[in-house]
């Protein structure tokens, strides 16, 4: 199991076991993080699953892949640690792992 | 009034669902029109995942979403289903013997004794995107589609996006605008490498204007422009403008079908589980769009539901008429409709 943060934009803090190989995405649906909607449903084909990854974990998360890039244009209050929560598979790597929902989904 | 296009069953939606069911019905001889917000068949499927992989239609380990309508397509091809794309149903009104008349947002009028409501998520539209106060705007210098290009001559042009229909129109209307300003996110975009390059050669020789950033505010007074704010990496820049096209993709709303009369529940169309009717006799509502207790929204679960669906729809369109179950492997008579015997 790998810990992951999430900070709802009213700043409330949900903290989650998530299984790897799972998304970022799906551990925020599961657990009723407000402000992911994931309208998709994990496609990569909408852009309502943004998080801002925080600073210390861009790294370990990664750049935005091309195509998530594009998505990305959809979204609200795009930053340079922003990403599409469902293109963050879950792994060891990430245990501790912090992400902030933003203040609207597109 | 334009000519009433008369068929047994008005399909609101041409996604998997709404295919399939012209194939359902087909089989107990009624003949669909469909009406489609988008211009081509698939929703969802084409629109939003033309090329990912579906792994759970019976039968078939692995199928992209394109694959899969155009697989539905070749097998409702023998019902010769018709088709009005790039409409939004808007009206829906019960006439004095029973059926109904649907209409569209161009004023096409279709009857039918059955309309079967199969518009998944709701009808895609344009998504407004997120700046603050744009609703004051639109309509009146802030638009999200080009009907006439004479509309936006002569004035100073923001058009935001990135992808082909932002570059698309901003090379379309760049000789017809007094300025063009194209607002993107960052300098790459997803449209075709062709458009980019004419964009860009159009910036060099300064007959657009190119900016990275974001639009986050618009001034003005009774909804007419007079500039948009641009954050970008080396702060904000305020642009004149009277006119501006954001292209920021399609989202799904429910629409005016919600004004059908139909009971709603949060946004979905209660049905029971035997018929898949609606609160409206005559009305059947089928796939993402429809709820009932345990409702999965499954591409699977839908097939099941039209066939369902179509054996109540028949004793709307032809009462009285006893339906004879039988199964295209053995029935000749079902074979014939299929063309295969």
């Amino acid at each position: 199991m790998t810990r992951l943060t999430f900070f709802a934009h009213d700043g409330a803090r949900f903290d989650v076991d998530a299984e790897n190989g799972s998304t970022v995405m799906e551990n925020a649906i599961r657990n009723a993080v407000p402000g992911i909607e994931a309208e998709c449903g994990g496609a990569c084909a909408c852009a309502t699953c943004h998080v801002y990854v925080d600073d210390e974990w861009t790294a370990e998360a990664g750049e935005p892949s091309p195509m998530e890039e594009d998505m990305l244009d959809f979204a609200y209050d795009v930053r340079p640690t922003s990403r599409l929560s469902c293109q963050i598979k879950v792994r060891d790597e990430l245990d501790g792992l912090v992400v902030r929902v933003p203040e609207r989904q597109g | 009034m334009a000519d009433i296009v008369r068929t047994d069953v008005v399909i609101i939606g041409a996604g998997p669902i709404g295919l399939f069911a012209v194939f359902e019905l087909g089989l107990l001889d009624m003949k669909c029109h469909l009406i489609d917000i988008l211009d081509r068949p698939g929703g969802q499927c084409t629109e939003l995942y033309p090329e990912k992989p579906i792994y759970d239609i019976p039968a078939l380990p692995s199928v992209s979403a394109q694959g899969l309508v155009d697989r539905l397509m070749e097998q409702i091809a023998p019902f010769d289903p018709k088709f009005t794309f790039n409409r939004m149903a808007t009206g829906l009104e019960r006439l004095g013997d029973g059926s109904f008349r649907v209409t569209t947002d161009e004023n096409e009028v279709f009857e039918a004794k059955v309309v079967v409501i199969a518009a998944g998520g709701g009808s895609f539209q344009p998504k407004r995107p997120p700046i603050p106060g744009i609703e004051a705007f639109e309509g009146k210098s802030v638009f999200y589609s080009v009907r006439r290009m004479e509309e936006f001559r002569g004035h100073d042009l923001v058009i935001v996006g990135g992808g082909d229909s932002a570059l698309d129109w901003t090379l379309n209307l760049q000789p017809i605008a007094r300025r063009v300003t194209l607002v993107h996110r960052r300098p790459e975009f997803r449209a075709s490498p062709d458009s980019v390059n004419k964009m860009f050669a159009l910036h060099e020789r300064n007959e657009l204007d190119f900016r990275v950033g974001q639009v986050t505010r618009l001034s003005g007074t009774s909804g007419m422009l007079d500039s948009a704010t641009v954050k970008g990496p080396q702060g904000d820049a305020e642009i004149p403008c009277t006119r501006m096209l954001p292209f920021f993709g399609l989202t799904m709303k429910l629409g005016p079908i919600a004004e059908w009369g139909v009971e709603l529940h949060e946004n979905l169309i209660p049905v029971d589980t035997e018929k898949f009717a609606t609160s409206v006799p005559g009305i059947f509502a089928v796939g993402d769009i429809n709820w009932y207790p345990g409702k999965l929204k499954l591409i699977l679960s839908g097939f099941h539901e039209v066939a369902l669906m179509a054996q109540a729809a028949k004793h709307v369109v032809s009462p009285g008429e006893r339906i004879v179950f039988q199964y295209t492997t053995s029935s000749t008579s079902l074979q014939k409709k299929l063309g295969v015997a």
